[in-house]
C-alpha cells in the first residue's frame, strides 16, 4: 500500500458509506497522509497488506511531518534495521518467501557490494527473496537514456546527487543496502544557470527547465558489473537551450481538435450539450480549452517520478571521479543515439542492466522442481507481486487489491505472450471500500482530449503548461484551475495535484457527466410467499432484518422503498399517506402485468416510515395459511421492472422454489443420476426470458439482486441471468429453513444486514482503457458490456470483482511502460454523481524470461477460472477442466523449452509459478469444476457465479482455503487493531499429513469455516475454548464457540472474528470432530489429498510432468 | 422455364447481397460504437431467418432444377447458415446475443463470416446472370 494518502484499507464494510474519505475541494486540505512516507514503515506494497484486507490501521502508518514534500521512501530508508541481514537489500522487510522485493533494490545492491564483499554476499542473498535479476544481460541497460534532442553545443553537467548522504556511507561500507537514491540530473540549459545541481535527499528534485521538445533523459545508473572503477556518473544530457515556453510554437490544442473519443455525442466541449446516452457521459464532457499561458521561463516542472533514478551508491560515486571512469566503463557509456523513448518520466527498472555483474542468481528467476519442494505454500497469506517498476512510480501505483493484471511484465509483442502461454488480463475490484479515499472537487475534471484518460500519475509533464497522455500519447494542456494546488496551496505545480499524486481517486462529477438529474435511491422488495416460502420461514428473518436497518439504508431524503409480494398472483403495497394500514392490491392477471395504481408504491422512506415498519411487522403472519404453491416469478420481476423504470434502483428478490406460472416459468431439468457425468448437466439457461429482462432493467438503470432459498432444484442457471446482466448479485441459501437449519439463518442475517448497509453506486457505467496496443478482448463478471468497453453497471456495489482479458494488438515496441484505467462513473446515495479512477502502470518486457518472473499466480488462476466458467457454459464442463489442466501442461512446457537452458529432471517450474499447478488442482476440486455426484446442480452453478462476481482474493480463499492451527494461538506476531489482539498463526498446507491428532485446526474456505477437533486434542483446549468438559461431549452440530472468560477463548474468537469481518460474507463455522457428518466435507477442501474422484497433488505433478516431457 | 429460375435466383441473389451489406454496416456500427449491442443485435437478429430462408430457396430451386454444380456450391453455406440457427443455445437472444457479441472477439467473427457470405453472394450473382443470359439465349 505505498500509495500515499491510502493507507491500509483496513476497515471492514462499514467503512465510508456515504462520504468517504477525505476531500479535497479546491481550497485548503489537510493532506498529511497523501505525503506521508512510507519509509518509516519501512514496508511497501507488499508488507502493509499482510492480510486479505490489510490489517493494519490506518494510525499505524506514521505520519511523515513534511506533508508537502515528496520523500522517496524507500530508496533512502537509512534505518540500519532492515538492512543487515541478508546481503540484498531491503528496505522492506520480507513479507513472506513470496513477496517480491522491488527489483531495483537487488540492483542497487549488486553494485554496491565493493568487490570483495560480493562474494561473502553471494551466500546469503542467494537464500532470500528479491526474484528479479536477471542473468547479465547487458543489452538493455542503454534504453531510456537516449536524449531526444541535444544541441550539439550544449554543455554537458554532470550531477550526481546523493541522496541521504550523511546515511549512506556506512551503509554502503557495511554492505548493506539503502540504494540511495541519486539523481542524475544533468542539465545543460539554455537558460542562466549553467549547472542545476540538486543535493536534496529524499526531496523531489526541483524543477529544472524543461524545454518542450526534449524528452528528459532519466538518469539511469551506469550499470555494469561492480567492481571496476564506478561506473561513469557523467551523462550527456540532453537538454537543449530552454527557451521561454511563451516563444515556442505551441500547438493549439484547443481548435477544432475535439475528438472526443469513443462518444458521438460528447463533443461537449462546453458542457451545455444534451448528451443522450450514458456512454457520452463517461466519455464526454470535458472542458476543452487553452489558457494564455504566462509562459514561466525556467521554471521546471519536475515530475519526479520520471527523472529520478537511484543509481549508483554513494560509495561508487564518491570514490570514481566522472572523468576516470573504470574499465567498464566505455562499454557503459550513454550512447546518445537516437533511441527514441516516448515517455521518459517513466521507466522500468531494468534488471537486466543492473544485475550485470551480480553473480548470483535471485529466487526470482530460480526454478523449481516442484516434485521435490514439497513445502513451496508460504505460511503468511500470498502477496501481489510487486511491478519492476521505478520505486517512485511503484509507490504511486494503485494497491493489488483493486487492480491486479495477471502479468506484471507485459510482453512486448502478441506473439511473446502466445509463447508464454499465460492468459494476460485484469483483475478489478473497483468499488472496494476504502478506509481512506481522496475525492477531489473541481469544476475542470483533466482528461485527455483524444483518449478521455482521467490524468493521473503515470503521465508525464512536458513542461508546466502540458502533459502527455499515457494511454495515447497525446500532448495535452493543462487547465489554468490545474495549477493551483490546493493541498499545497501553491500555484504551479499541477504535478503536485492529488489527481497526479494518487492512482486513486474520486471526481466529484460535474453536470456534464449526468443525462439526468441524479436518481434517488430505490429499494423494491420482491417476497415469494407461496406455500412452500412460507414453509421456510425466511419471511421472519427478512422482514426483521430489514426492520432493524431500515436506518441504516444507504440513502438520503429522497430514498423510496417498495415491496411486492407473489404467489401465483402479484400482490402490491399501497403505503399512501395518510392510511391507517398498509394496503394490499392484488393482480391477478399475470399475463398482461399491469400496476394496480400509478403513485404511492414506491414510496419515501422517511415520510412513510411507519407505514412501512408496519408492513414489516405484519407481511410475515399475513401469508401464513397460504396454499397456494405455485409461483410466478417472472410477472412479478415484469411487474417490479415496470414500477422501477421510471427511475431505476434496485430490486431485491426473494425466491424459493423453482417459477411455474407465467412467463419465465421453468422445468426441472436437474436429474440427480446424472449428476455424475459431467457432460449432460444444464449449465445453459433454459430461456432467454430472463436475460431479456435483465437486458430490459439494464437499460432502465434496475439491478435485480437474486436471493435464492431452496431446498429443491430452481435452475439457476436460468433464474441467474436476471441478476448476471443486471449488474446484480446472487445469494444462495441451500435448503434454507428456519428450523431445520438454524444456521442458514445466521448466515442470510448477517448477509443482509451487510447487503442493506453496504455502499451502493446507482446509473454507473465503467469503461477499462489501456494504453494504446493494448486491447481488451473480454469482460468477466455481473455487468451488460453496452459497446466496445463500456460496462453497463446499473448498480455498483463494494463486494463485486470483475475481470477481463487483454491481448496485445500492436507491438508494444518503444514503451518501456503501460498503464490501465479504470473509470467507475455512479451516483451516490446521496444524489452525487462521482467518478473512481483506478490507474495502473506496468513495465513492458521483451523476453520470456521476464514474463514468467512477473506472473501474478494468483490473478493468472483467477482468470483462468473465469474463462472456465465460460467454457463449461459454452462447451463443457469436462472440456473446461482439461483447459485448465492444459493451461498448465502449456505454460510449464514453455518455460521448459524456452526458458531453461538446461534440462533438468523432475517438473521445473518459475518461482513466480510455483503455486500454479497447486492452484489449478484446487480448482479443479472447486465446487464449480469438480467431478463427482455430491454437489448439486444449483449449487455448482452459484459457484460459478462467485466465480464470476467475486474479488480475486475471496475467490482464491473459496479455492485454495487456509488452515491454521488453533490450539496453541499466541500472541507472538499478533496484530493489533482497535486495542484488539489478533493472533497470527502460520498457514498450513491442506493436507491431511499436516493435521495431529493432538492439535485443533480452523479452515477458512471463504464461505464456511471448519474447526477439526483432534481426538487427543488438549484437554486444556477442549474446557478453554469450546467450553465442553472432554472430546466426546463436543455436540455433533455445533456451530458457535462460546465466548469464555479465558484468554485461550478470547484469541481463538479475536481470530476467527477478525476473519470474518474481512468479507462481506458470513462464513459458518462448524466445529467438527471425527465422526462428524461434516468430517466429509471438511476433508473435501484438503487439496493436496487424493478423493475419490480427484489426484492428490503430487499424482497431479506427476501427470502433469508426463505431460510436459512428451 | 430455366430462365425463370435464373431471374428469380439473380433477385434472390440480389436481396442476400443487400442483406450481407446490411449486416456488415450494422456490425461495424456497432464496432464504431454508434449503437449499442442492445439495438445491433435486434436489428440483425431479425434477419437471419430471412436470410437463411432465402439462401435455402435457392439452394433447393437449384437442386430441383438439376444444377448440380451450383446446387453443391451453395450446399455449405446453406448447412451453415442452418447449423447456426439450429445451435443457438436456449439462453440466448439469437445468433447474435447482445451479452456475448463483444466477448471472444465474436464481433469479429461474425464480421468476417458476413464478409465471406458478401463475396460468396456476389460470385453467385454473376454466375446466376450468365447463367440466366444463357438461358435467354438458348430458349
Amino acid at each position: 500500500m505505498a500509495q500515499p494518502g491510502r493507507p491500509p484499507a483496513a476497515s471492514g464494510h462499514s467503512s465510508q458509506n456515504g462520504a468517504g474519505g477525505e476531500r479535497y475541494s479546491n481550497g485548503p486540505v489537510q493532506n498529511s497522509l497523501m505525503h506521508s512516507s512510507q519509509m518509516l514503515d519501512g514496508q511497501g506494497f507488499s508488507s502493509t497488506v499482510p492480510g486479505l484486507y490489510s490489517p493494519q490501521i490506518p494510525t499505524k502508518v506514521p505520519v511523515h511531518p513534511s506533508s508537502g514534500q515528496y520523500n522517496f521512501g524507500g530508496s533512502q530508508n537509512v534505518s540500519p534495521l532492515s538492512n543487515q541481514g541478508s546481503g540484498q537489500t531491503l528496505n522492506r522487510p520480507p513479507v513472506g518467501p513470496i513477496s517480491m522485493a522491488p527489483l531495483q533494490h537487488a540492483s542497487s545492491v549488486s553494485q554496491m557490494l565493493p568487490p570483495s564483499q560480493n562474494s561473502a554476499a553471494i551466500p546469503s542473498s542467494s537464500s532470500s527473496f528479491v526474484p528479479g535479476a536477471y542473468p547479465p544481460a547487458l543489452s538493455n541497460w542503454q534504453y531510456g537514456q537516449t536524449p531526444m534532442s541535444q544541441p550539439t553545443g550544449s554543455q554537458t553537467n554532470h550531477f550526481a546527487h546523493v541522496a541521504g548522504t550523511l546515511s549512506t556511507q556506512p551503509l554502503s561500507s557495511s554492505g548493506s543496502t539503502n540504494p540511495a537514491t541519486s539523481y542524475q540530473y544533468t542539465v545543460s540549459p539554455g537558460g542562466p544557470p549553467l549547472q542545476n545541481s540538486y543535493m536534496k535527499p529524499g526531496s523531489v528534485p526541483p524543477p529544472v527547465n524543461r524545454p518542450l521538445a526534449s524528452a528528459f533523459p532519466p538518469a539511469r545508473p551506469p550499470l555494469g558489473p561492480p567492481p571496476a572503477g564506478g561506473p561513469p556518473l557523467v551523462r550527456p544530457s540532453a537538454t537543449p537551450v530552454g527557451p521561454p515556453n511563451s516563444n515556442l510554437p505551441q500547438p493549439l490544442l484547443n481548435s477544432a481538435t475535439n475528438q472526443e473519443a469513443g462518444d458521438a455525442t460528447a463533443a461537449a466541449s462546453d458542457g451545455s450539450l444534451v448528451q443522450n446516452s450514458y456512454d457520452a457521459i463517461e466519455g464526454g464532457g470535458f472542458m476543452a480549452t487553452t489558457y494564455p499561458s504566462p509562459a514561466p521561463q525556467n521554471l521546471k516542472m519536475g515530475r519526479n517520478v520520471g527523472y529520478s533514478y537511484p543509481t549508483l551508491p554513494p560509495g561508487y560515486q564518491n570514490s570514481s571521479s566522472p572523468g576516470a571512469p573504470g574499465m567498464q566503463s566505455s562499454p557503459l557509456q550513454y550512447p546518445a543515439g537516437p533511441q527514441p523513448f516516448p515517455q521518459p518520466a517513466l521507466g522500468t527498472n531494468h534488471i537486466t542492466g543492473s544485475m550485470g555483474g551480480l553473480s548470483l542468481q535471485p529466487e526470482g528467476l530460480r526454478s523449481i522442481n516442484l516434485l521435490q519442494e514439497r513445502n513451496i505454500l508460504p505460511t503468511t497469506p500470498l502477496q501481489a507481486p510487486i511491478p519492476n517498476l521505478h520505486e517512485e512510480i511503484q509507490k504511486l501505483n494503485c494497491n493489488p487489491e483493486l487492480f491486479r493484471c495477471t502479468l506484471t511484465n507485459i510482453p512486448q509483442t502478441q506473439a511473446l505472450l502466445n509463447k508464454a502461454k499465460l492468459p494476460l488480463g485484469l483483475l478489478l475490484h473497483p468499488f472496494k471500500d476504502l478506509s481512506q479515499l481522496p475525492v477531489v472537487t473541481s469544476s475542470t475534471i483533466v482528461r485527455c482530449r483524444s483518449c478521455r484518460t482521467y490524468i493521473n500519475p503515470f503521465v508525464s509533464f512536458l513542461d508546466q503548461r502540458r502533459w502527455k497522455c499515457n494511454l495515447c500519447y497525446r500532448v495535452n494542456d493543462v487547465p489554468e484551475e490545474f495549477m493551483y494546488n490546493p493541498v499545497t496551496r501553491v500555484y504551479g505545480e499541477p504535478h503536485k495535484r492529488p489527481e497526479v499524486q494518487n492512482a486513486t481517486i474520486e471526481f466529484m462529477a460535474p453536470s456534464e457527466y449526468m443525462l439526468r438529474p441524479p436518481q434517488p435511491p430505490v429499494y423494491l422488495f420482491v417476497f415469494d410467499v407461496s406455500h412452500n416460502a412460507i414453509e421456510t420461514g425466511y419471511l421472519n428473518t427478512v422482514c426483521k432484518t430489514l426492520l432493524d436497518n431500515l436506518d441504516l439504508l444507504p440513502g438520503n431524503t429522497r430514498t423510496k422503498i417498495g415491496f411486492i409480494t407473489f404467489d401465483s398472483t402479484i400482490h402490491f403495497y399501497s403505503l399512501q399517506e395518510g392510511l391507517s394500514q398498509p394496503q394490499m392490491l392484488i393482480v391477478s392477471d399475470i399475463e398482461d402485468v399491469f400496476i394496480p395504481m400509478p403513485e404511492n408504491l414506491l414510496v419515501n422512506l422517511n415520510e412513510n416510515k411507519e407505514l412501512i415498519q408496519d408492513l414489516l411487522r405484519t407481511l410475515p403472519q399475513m401469508f401464513t395459511k397460504s396454499l397456494e404453491t405455485q409461483s410466478a416469478l417472472g410477472p412479478a420481476l415484469q411487474a417490479a421492472f415496470k414500477l422501477m423504470s421510471p427511475t431505476g434502483g434496485r430490486i431485491s428478490v426473494f425466491q424459493t422454489q423453482l417459477p411455474s406460472v407465467g412467463v419465465g416459468s421453468l422445468k426441472s431439468r436437474e436429474e440427480p443420476n446424472q449428476r455424475a457425468s459431467a457432460k449432460d448437466i444444464h449449465l445453459t439457461p433454459s430461456t432467454d426470458f430472463y436475460k431479456k429482462l435483465a437486458l430490459d432493467c439494464s437499460g432502465q438503470q434496475v439491478a435485480v439482486d437474486l436471493f435464492l432459498l431452496s431446498g429443491q432444484y430452481s435452475d439457476l442457471a436460468s433464474l441467474g441471468c436476471i441478476s448476471r446482466y443486471s449488474a446484480g448479485s446472487v445469494y444462495y441459501y441451500q435448503s434454507y429453513h428456519h428450523q431445520h437449519n438454524p444456521v442458514q439463518v445466521e448466515k442470510l442475517q448477517k448477509e443482509l444486514k451487510r447487503y442493506l448497509t453496504r455502499k451502493i453506486g446507482f446509473e454507473a457505467v465503467m469503461r477499462i482503457r489501456c494504453t494504446k496496443g493494448l486491447s481488451i478482448h473480454t469482460f468477466h463478471g455481473n455487468f451488460f458490456v453496452r459497446s466496445t468497453d463500456l460496462l453497463s453497471l446499473p448498480n455498483v456495489n463494494p463486494d463485486a470483482g470483475y475481470a477481463v482479458q487483454m491481448s496485445v494488438e500492436e507491438s508494444l515496441t518503444d514503451m518501456p511502460v503501460v498503464s490501465f484505467q479504470s473509470a467507475l462513473l455512479y451516483t451516490s446515495s446521496k444524489g452525487e454523481r462521482r467518478i473512481r479512477v483506478h490507474t495502473m502502470c506496468l513495465p513492458v518486457v521483451t523476453t520470456l524470461n521476464d514474463v514468467y518472473l512477473g506472473a501474478d499466480v494468483q490473478a493468472i488462476t483467477g482468470l483462468l477460472a473465469n474463462m472456465a466458467v465460460d467454457r463449461s457454459v459454452s462447451a463443457s464442463l469436462s472440456d473446461a477442466r482439461d483447459a485448465l489442466v492444459n493451461a498448465v501442461i502449456d505454460s510449464l512446457s514453455a518455460y521448459r523449452s524456452s526458458v531453461l537452458s538446461i534440462q533438468q529432471p523432475g517438473l521445473m517450474a518459475p518461482y513466480s509459478l510455483r503455486l500454479f499447478p497447486l492452484h489449478v488442482l484446487a480448482l479443479l476440486k472447486q465446487k464449480a469444476f469438480q467431478t463427482g455426484t455430491n454437489i448439486r446442480l444449483d449449487e455448482r452453478i452459484f459457484t460459478m457465479c462467485q466465480v464470476k462476481n467475486q474479488p480475486l482474493i475471496f475467490l482464491m480463499l473459496m479455492t485454495h482455503p487456509n488452515l491454521y492451527r488453533v490450539d496453541n494461538l499466541t500472541d507472538e506476531g499478533a496484530l493489533n487493531i482497535n486495542d484488539r489482539t489478533i493472533p497470527q498463526p502460520p498457514i498450513l498446507q491442506l493436507s491431511v499429513e499436516k493435521l495431529s491428532r493432538d492439535g485443533a485446526y480452523l479452515m477458512d474456505a471463504g464461505s464456511v469455516m471448519f474447526m477439526w477437533i483432534g481426538k487427543n486434542c488438549g484437554q486444556n483446549f477442549i474446557s478453554q475454548v469450546l467450553g465442553v468438559p472432554s472430546y466426546v461431549s463436543i455436540p455433533q452440530n455445533m456451530t458457535h464457540l462460546p465466548e469464555l472468560e479465558t484468554a485461550e477463548s478470547t484469541r481463538t474468537i479475536a481470530f476467527i472474528s477478525w476473519l470474518r469481518e474481512q468479507r462481506p460474507f458470513f462464513p459458518i463455522l462448524y466445529i467438527i470432530r471425527d465422526e462428524s457428518p461434516l468430517k466429509s466435507s471438511f476433508l473435501q477442501n484438503m487439496i493436496e489429498d487424493r478423493t475419490e474422484s480427484a489426484l492428490s497433488y503430487y499424482e497431479f505433478l506427476l501427470h502433469i510432468q508426463q505431460q510436459v516431457n512428451k | 422455364m430455366e430462365s425463370v429460375v435464373f431471374i428469380f435466383s439473380l433477385i434472390d441473389c440480389c436481396a442476400l447481397i443487400f442483406l450481407s451489406v446490411y449486416f456488415i454496416i450494422t456490425l461495424s456500427d456497432l464496432e464504431c460504437d454508434y449503437i449499442n449491442a442492445r439495438s445491433c443485435c435486434s436489428k440483425l437478429n431479425k434477419w437471419v431467418v430471412p436470410e437463411l430462408i432465402g439462401h435455402t430457396i435457392v439452394t433447393v430451386l437449384m437442386l430441383i432444377s438439376l444444377h448440380w454444380f451450383i446446387f453443391l456450391l451453395n450446399l455449405p453455406v446453406a448447412t451453415w447458415n442452418i447449423y447456426r440457427f439450429i445451435m443457438v443455445p436456449s439462453g440466448n437472444l439469437g445468433v447474435f446475443d447482445p451479452t456475448e457479441i463483444h466477448n471472444r472477439g465474436q464481433l469479429k467473427s461474425h464480421m468476417k463470416e458476413a464478409m465471406i457470405k458478401l463475396g460468396f453472394h456476389l460470385l453467385c450473382f454473376f454466375m446466376y446472370l450468365y447463367s440466366m443470359i444463357l438461358a435467354l439465349i438458348n430458349d
